[in-house]
């Protein structure tokens, strides 16, 4: 219990100095010291929860901090309402008063509740959001720290408010902790509204004209999710007499009937999983410096998204809510993977491909069966690790040659192979065989067709082959081994490195451990969820198989050396008509002249751009979310 | 279990030889349908024992590395179908050794294969979802991805996927490398790529590609006879027939049409998954 | 062993050939000679070529890429000279860019006179050709291992 009190108020501490700190070499030690002492704590966590097997259930009456809360919550609307007046965006005020006042009226003047829950609740799920939110969140902040230098080396147009973003981060971490340890759902909300006014602080961080009006649109995408929490908590607390998440699921998952407030939580988990329609803030948040959408994509703001429908997902099988959830999401992966295609700039691929993949986690929470959650949370951990690796190396690769453009990493091998390693990674660890993700779609597979969805068959089966394209186009692009290109100077900090290859070799742990992780952690949490034994999801046959994937892919180097050992090898150039002159990089033209050869990939901006596809799955999600809500809360009223 | 293993053996000692004749026969009978006499049926031993013994002219060695990634991925992929493994996992592997194929074009860093690799990848992502679906349609028939599953079932799963039949046939002509789609290299001599995405290969590195590529075309011609063996003795017979009978058709297929571009492919596969692949699969869930 | 001779594949350039040789070479290819009967394929690729089949004179400006298109091709390999103006210059022999034959920028194996050659000549031309392909095979080994002797 008191170690979850410390998750969640040490990272808000720390904040708070890092804000007063002034000294970049004094804030350092300090953020490195944080992050150890906050990633030893959510393992000792971890390791105390599996160890006592036992889920915890803690503070049932907490008059003292609900005041505190509903102060600070009156804080937070200041805020909003300053900024959103400072820049004439009124909209956002009225959004957030109507919550605001909900809220208020419900904490003061609403029913009393009889029996009420427990406000803190931890169990597996919770151990695994937590052990992801305290490493890669914290990798992410010792990372920030090399980055950040350099960044503002390269903007000198940005006036550097390094204590503030530092101070954010950390207040970021807290809040996720309180999140996913919250029960009531008054708290949960509490929280969720400070991510979202973080993540809003955050991407505005330049304070240019696009980031500007790029955070305002995560504010108000997040501030809509928000609202439909707020009137969810109404709605549980005058009509079915709970107040925590727990019960309404249990609630659902009986068969009680509580779809409205479950599709209002799971409307609010669509927009902070930036599912279409509301994928537009996610995509607009590249604007702030790398660390900031790293830690957005992968630990922590969509994940709590993802994880709230994770959550709600025994009160979705099988529903109209549930039903909801599942089109949306699976339309997003499918829609968001092929607009990925077109992309050219490393950060957007990578923002996309999030979207997508969030839209695959959120449609295996709408199944709502076992297997499909299963690989949902799979996804989930996989995903944060090699998102992060990605948009931190992408983030190592920009400061290095000036550009994310995945063009410019044409050859990158030869020029920066340290980072070039550790991206093939990342993206091996997105989409390859024997690696996470996979294992997880496969499963994924398996669930939808158990479950007899065919349309989500279908978006799945295409998506994942435009999944492939895109980031075999990219690992392409990274592994073309270049004539006589000159090794790059990698002014990667130690810092950087330490984060990014802690994350790489997470990767790999996590590649070759899934099985142990599935069996310890996720099967019992799935036995929990649905009270119920869990049928074995992928056979130890399989798992064999797939280890020895693995060590092919091991030993491949010493099986390369062996087939291919003639000693009458020889290096020549590549083959351009004969023209070459001298190298791989030039040839003679037509007019007898030295050109530069250029190798693109294939974009296909005509077919997959966002001019012709971005609106049409625009007006198609948001048809089919409208259509879907109306039906299933016309229904239940 | 026994069984098993020997399929398994079978395949890695007899694939390089059913593939290599059937690749003999395919120029034969594709030079009598020109109207040639064509070369000895032999011929494809023949050039892979020669290639095994020239010179290899190489651009980098991470290409042959990656070469070997291919190779054995391939192997892989069919031993594990023939020993009856999971099929879902059969095609991620087949996948695996594609994408290790397409780095080695990729890494050759030369306009010819670099071309080759994209074609390649575009054929990959057009013929990938009927591939799945194909998985999945066993799957919905039989309750198993287990081919070994699969291959005892009482009735041939041809009979309830008539439709997926057909999209897989549809996109063996791509994985089979024949016109209409040998976008991205080709036996005949299309020359404006010169050979695509093997341009940069040769001698005995060359000669692992084709190897790897008549264990691909026997491993794939094993997927068409799992859709028509059933626990009956004769589905056998009528599987391999059918598996003849296909590979002629494919061979007909590529001599009497003209290449298309990309797009017509993307298009007509992912149509064809769409209407013979999903269709079929939905109306079969819905009657069982 | 089979001998190389079986699997003969051929790369045709051309030179500064009037393009009568060229067609006589395709001509080759059509069902008329079809010479995939005896195994040769035209692969258009020097990576994947044992033969370097040159037609017309050398000039100028291609005598730096028949000279790189011959280092891409692994060994053993052959080089046939097609049509007169590959065995010596042939017509265009004294034009100001010409520098004559394929011989005086590569060793020529075997030399196909004619103008233009005829399928029939050019079929023996390589056949010839294909034959050599063997003999330096055996003599590189043989000398390897005389080497490896040696060390």
């Amino acid at each position: 219990m008191y170690l979850i009190g410390f998750l969640i108020c040490f990272p808000l501490i720390m904040a708070l100095l890092l804000y007063l700190i002034k000294n970049d070499h004094v804030r350092k030690y300090f953020v490195y010291a944080a992050c150890g002492v906050i990633i030893a704590a959510s393992v000792l966590f971890a390791v105390r929860q599996i160890i006592g097997g036992a889920n915890g259930t803690y503070l049932r009456n907490t008059h003292l901090i609900d005041l505190l809360m509903s102060g600070v919550e009156l804080v937070l609307f200041g805020v909003i309402v300053y900024y959103s007046i400072r820049y004439r965006k009124y909209y956002v005020v009225f959004i957030a008063a109507v919550q605001e006042f909900l809220l208020l009226w419900m904490e003061f003047f609403g029913p009393e509740i009889a029996h009420p829950t427990a406000h803190i609740y931890s169990d597996r799920l919770t151990l695994i959001m937590c052990l992801i939110i305290g490493i890669v969140g914290c990798l992410i902040c010792i990372y920030a720290t090399g980055y950040m230098k350099d960044y503002h080396n390269h903007h000198k147009d940005f006036k550097n408010r390094k204590p503030f973003f530092f101070s954010m981060l950390f207040v970021f971490l807290g809040a996720m902790y309180g999140l996913v340890c919250s029960n009531n759902l008054t708290w949960i909300y509490f929280f969720w509204e400070i991510t979202s006014l973080c993540s809003f602080l955050l991407i505005g961080y330049n304070k240019t004209e696009e980031a500007i009006k790029n955070s305002f649109r995560a504010l108000w995408m997040n501030l809509l999710g928000g609202l439909a929490f707020a009137i969810a908590i109404v709605y549980c607390r005058l009509v079915y007499q709970i107040d925590g998440l727990q019960e309404l699921v249990l609630m659902g998952a009986k068969g009680v009937l509580v779809i409205i407030p479950v599709i209002l939580l799971a409307f609010a988990g669509l927009t902070k999983s930036a599912q279409l329609p509301f994928s537009g803030w996610l995509l607009g948040a590249m604007v702030a410096p790398t660390p900031t959408s790293a830690l957005l994509h992968s630990a922590t703001m969509v994940k709590a998204g993802v994880y709230l429908l994770l959550r709600l997902s025994p009160a979705l099988a099988g529903n109209l809510a549930g039903t909801m959830v599942t089109s949306i999401g699976g339309f997003t992966f499918f829609a968001t993977s092929l607009l990925a295609i077109a992309q050219t700039d490393g950060k957007k691929v990578l923002a996309y491909s999030t979207v997508s993949n969030l839209g695959l986690i959120t449609a295996c929470a709408g199944v709502g069966i076992h297997e499909a959650v299963w690989a949902g949370i799979l996804l989930m951990i996989f995903h944060a690790v090699s998102k992060s690796l990605m948009f931190l190396s992408v983030g190592a690769v920009e400061n290095c040659t000036g550009s994310r453009n995945i063009e410019d990493m044409h050859g990158l091998i030869v020029k920066l192979p340290k980072l070039a390693f550790v991206m093939i990674v990342g993206i091996a660890g997105m989409f390859l065989a024997p690696f996470g993700m996979l294992i997880s779609k496969w499963a994924a597979l398996k669930a939808f067709v158990d479950s007899k969805s065919i349309l989500m068959v279908v978006f799945l089966v295409y998506g994942s082959a435009s999944t492939l394209f895109y980031w075999t186009k990219w690992l392409g692009k990274i592994i073309a081994v270049v004539h006589n290109s000159e090794k790059k100077k990698d002014i990667t900090k130690r810092s950087e490195w330490t984060s990014l290859l802690s994350q790489a070799v997470i990767m790999i742990i996590l590649c070759v451990t899934f099985p142990i992780i599935s069996a310890h952690l996720i099967e019992p949490l799935l036995s929990e969820m649905f009270h119920d034994t869990i049928p074995v999801i992928i056979s130890k046959g399989n798992v064999f198989i797939m280890a020895m994937m693995l060590c092919m892919i091991a030993i491949l180097p010493i099986v390369a050396r062996l087939l291919t050992h003639t000693r009458r090898q020889k290096v020549v150039l590549s083959y351009m008509g004969g023209a070459n002159t001298g190298d791989d990089r030039n040839f003679v033209n037509s007019f007898e002249q030295e050109t530069k050869m250029y190798l693109a990939g294939w974009y296909m901006e005509d077919y997959f751009g966002e001019k012709r596809l971005w609106r049409p799955s625009l007006i198609g999600a948001t048809a089919a979310l409208v259509i879907l809500m109306i039906i299933a809360i016309g229904g239940a009223v | 279990m026994w069984i098993r293993i020997v399929w398994t053996i079978l395949f890695l000692i007899l694939g390089p030889f059913a593939g290599g004749l059937l690749a003999g026969i395919d120029r034969k009978i594709t030079a009598r349908l020109q109207g040639r006499r064509g070369p000895s049926v032999w011929q494809p031993f023949y050039d892979l024992l020669k290639l095994f013994r020239k010179q290899a002219v190489i651009v980098n060695s991470i290409q042959d590395f990656l070469i070997c990634g291919f190779f054995i991925f391939i192997v892989f992929t069919g031993a594990l179908f023939f020993w009856g493994g999971d099929l879902l996992l059969v095609f991620f592997s087949l996948t695996l050794a594609g994408i290790f194929f397409m780095m080695s074009a990729c890494s050759a860093n030369s306009p010819f294969s670099a071309m080759g690799a994209q074609r390649e990848l575009m054929q990959t992502m057009a013929y990938e979802p009927m591939v799945l679906l194909a998985a999945i349609g066993f799957y919905v028939c039989n309750g198993s991805f287990a081919v070994s599953d699969i291959a005892q079932a009482h009735l041939p799963a041809v009979l309830y996927l008539p439709g997926v039949f057909l999209g897989f046939l549809y996109i063996l002509t791509i994985k089979f490398r024949k016109s209409p789609f040998d976008i991205s290299t080709s036996h005949h001599a299309h020359q404006e790529m010169v050979k695509g995405i093997t341009t940069e290969l040769s001698g005995p590195i060359l000669a692992l590609v084709e190897l790897a590529h008549w264990y691909e075309n026997v491993f794939l011609l094993g997927v068409i006879a799992l859709f028509f063996v059933a626990s009956s003795w004769w589905t056998w017979i009528l599987a391999v027939v059918m598996c003849i009978v296909c590979y002629f058709f494919e061979i007909l297929i590529d001599n009497t049409f003209a290449r298309v571009k990309w797009q017509e492919m993307l298009k007509t596969a992912w149509s064809v998954t769409l209407v013979a692949g999903a269709v079929n699969i939905m109306i079969v869930i819905l009657i069982l | 062993m089979p001998k190389m001779a079986k699997s003969p594949w051929l790369l045709h350039y051309d030179g500064s050939s009037c393009n009568g040789c060229d067609i006589e070479v395709l001509a080759c290819l059509t069902p008329v000679y079809d010479i995939e009967r005896f195994g040769i394929i035209n692969t258009g690729n020097p990576k994947h070529a044992d033969i370097l089949l040159i037609t017309g004179g050398i000039n100028e400006q291609n005598k730096p890429v028949v000279e790189q298109i011959y280092s891409q091709m692994p060994k053993p390999k052959v080089v046939v000279a097609v049509g007169i103006c590959a065995c010596n210059g042939g017509i265009f022999k004294e034009c100001y860019n010409i520098l004559g034959g394929v011989d005086k920028v590569l060793p020529v194996d075997i030399y196909v006179p004619g103008c233009a050659a005829r399928p029939e000549a050019i079929m023996d031309g390589v056949l010839k050709a294909v034959e050599l392909l063997d003999k330096k095979q055996n003599e590189a080994m043989a000398k390897e291992r005389r080497e490896n002797h040696a060390g």
